[in-house]
């Protein structure tokens, strides 16, 4: 019963703050209301056994992609009453799109079938979760079956590092630069003294 | 009427009673740790003023004792005031946020064998998890006191946070090829014949000083740096609200140096197993241990003068980062040559 009530209290509580994501007026706080979606959603992971996803969507959502997220946002100056002057204005073409949208999703989902080793792969013996932590069943997995899979998306998240560093790193002229080796190195401008204990200099 | 009591008694309390047990055992572990938070200021006080040749705190009380309690009662009959350009929900919400995450993190610490509230399989991963979202609490308020100082303040705090998180998880992560586990307790018992801190020496020096700047410590406490930003996130509290920031930055500290000892000092194990030392409870030498650490943390905050901003994220990313992420290849490697590994099915 009381797991039951669990699942309502964060699925409820996902719910009305994925609503409260799109429907704030202030953009912080739908930022805020977005990191406690992805926490009512890891607790949702917790409650059927997949312990160690819920963490890593604490760890990686909410404790990196939001803060960062959380951070650009924050230092944005929006004004709202500004924003709101062109709504009308853009409201046909926004009905137009969206309805694009909704015909091709409904199109794609109409012809959707499964794969036919897909079903046989949801069918195939897990192992019990009480004999292997489900950190050693994913790793299990992960690095034998999916390997190249694993290491493709690894190099797609490289790839797009290094787009980020080169679209935004620019060489600056006249810039000071410390170099902590040479200052360390130099042995003319640093004095140690030796303080008998109790007195001070 | 007495009957329909009595049956309605017996019908619920076995639902209440385990709700009311774990309650009681939240209890036994919030009320010790708001104490050592309260005598860790006092500490601090002391140990900086003997450093500096002065006394210290020394008059309320004998030898100043009753200092800590002092201060919360002053802080308790202030008056909270928001201000009038703040975001009030926000500005409530991130003092109770940083309170409230500094006391959740201690569910999954085993102070002895056993002496543990959730004995989790994730530990380390919650205790990480947890961690790392203090910075919400910081960027919160720094957001929602609309002013410049308490902005920057956050912002500082923010990038120095996340920074230096990640060389945390790859410390973490070479423990825990070692021991095979991310239960707590497991990795304290892995510790038995040797504790980390010998194996993995330059790691836990790494983690330890990866924490100071996680805590916004001294040398790393730019977000408060006092001479430019007048004490940072936090100068639009007051009162209550401040007292709440203040509870939170301490309980943290206590925790990361918790976490040290619980990875590199081997928890609550005695220094060695023989007669004198494993008489001593196991809860003694976890407290022991964490009192080192932090002495160590208030002894470098009467030493060091403050880095820079640009040479603590120097320190983190182009340091901390590389050496940490190499240790994970030698450590693995070793292990893997000299078929130490762990054995699977632990």
């Amino acid at each position: 019963m009381i797991e039951a009530l669990v699942f309502y209290v964060f699925a409820l509580t996902a719910v009305a703050a994925g609503i409260m994501v799109i429907s704030a007026k202030n953009p912080v706080h739908s930022v805020l209301f977005l990191i406690l979606a992805f926490f009512n959603a890891a607790g949702l992971f917790l409650l059927l056994g997949a312990e160690f996803l819920a963490m890593l969507l604490v760890i990686v959502y909410v404790g990196a992609v939001a803060v960062l997220f959380l951070f650009v946002v924050m230092m944005l100056d929006i004004n709202t009453t500004e924003l709101r002057q062109g709504f009308l204005q853009y409201l046909p073409i926004g009905v137009v799109i969206g309805g694009i949208m909704a015909v091709e999703l409904v199109l794609v989902m109409a012809g959707w079938h499964f794969a036919p080793d897909v079903s046989s792969a949801i069918g195939a013996a897990a192992p019990p979760p009480d004999q292997v932590s489900n950190t050693r069943a994913l790793g299990d997995l992960i690095y034998t079956r999916f390997v190249y899979l694993f290491q493709a998306s690894g190099l797609v998240l490289l790839v797009a590092m290094i787009g980020a560093i080169t679209l935004t790193h620019r060489q600056r002229k006249g810039v000071k630069k410390q170099n902590i080796a040479n200052q360390i190195a130099r042995e003319d401008s640093v004095e140690l003294k030796k303080v008998e204990s109790g007195r001070g200099i | 009427m007495v009957d329909m009591v009595l049956a309605l008694w017996n019908e619920f309390w076995p639902i209440v009673w385990p709700l009311v047990w774990i309650v009681i055992k939240i209890l036994v572990i919030i009320v010790p740790l708001l104490i050592a938070v309260a005598y860790l200021t006092y500490a601090e006080r002391k140990v900086i003023s003997a450093m500096q040749r002065r006394k210290g705190p020394n008059v309320v009380g004998p030898l100043g004792l009753l200092q800590p309690f002092a201060d919360g009662v002053k802080l308790f009959l202030k008056e909270t005031i928001i201000p009038s350009g703040a975001n009030r929900a926000v500005f409530l919400l991130a003092p109770m946020l940083t309170f409230f995450l500094a006391l959740a993190a201690w569910a999954v610490v085993p102070f002895g064998e056993g002496l543990v509230l959730a004995d989790i399989n994730v530990g380390v991963l919650y205790l990480f998890a947890i961690s790392g979202m203090g910075v919400y609490g910081i960027l919160m308020a720094g957001w929602s006191s609309n002013s410049k100082y308490a902005f920057l303040g956050s912002l500082r705090s923010a990038a120095q946070m996340v920074s230096y998180e990640v060389s945390m998880g790859f410390v973490i992560i070479s423990v825990l090829v070692v021991v095979g586990s991310l239960n707590l307790s497991d990795i304290v018992m892995a510790q038995k014949n040797m504790w980390f801190v010998i194996p993995l020496f330059p790691m836990a020096v790494i983690f330890f000083i990866s924490t100071l700047a996680e805590t916004n410590r001294h040398p790393f406490d730019l977000p408060e740096a006092e001479a430019e930003l007048v004490t940072g996130y936090n100068v639009e509290y007051s009162a209550m609200t401040f007292a709440l920031f203040f509870l939170g930055e301490y309980a943290n500290m206590i925790l990361m140096c918790g976490m040290t000892t619980i990875l590199f000092l081997g928890g609550w194990l005695p220094p060695l197993d023989i007669a004198p030392f494993n008489l001593i409870p196991g809860p003694v030498w976890f407290a022991l241990k964490i009192s080192m650490l932090l002495f160590v943390f208030i002894w470098l905050r009467a030493a060091f003068p403050r880095y820079r901003y640009d040479q603590l994220m120097r320190l983190g990313w182009k340091v901390f980062l590389p050496i940490s992420l190499g240790a994970v290849v030698v450590v693995s490697g070793v292990l893997v040559a000299f078929d130490m590994l762990p054995k699977a099915g632990v």
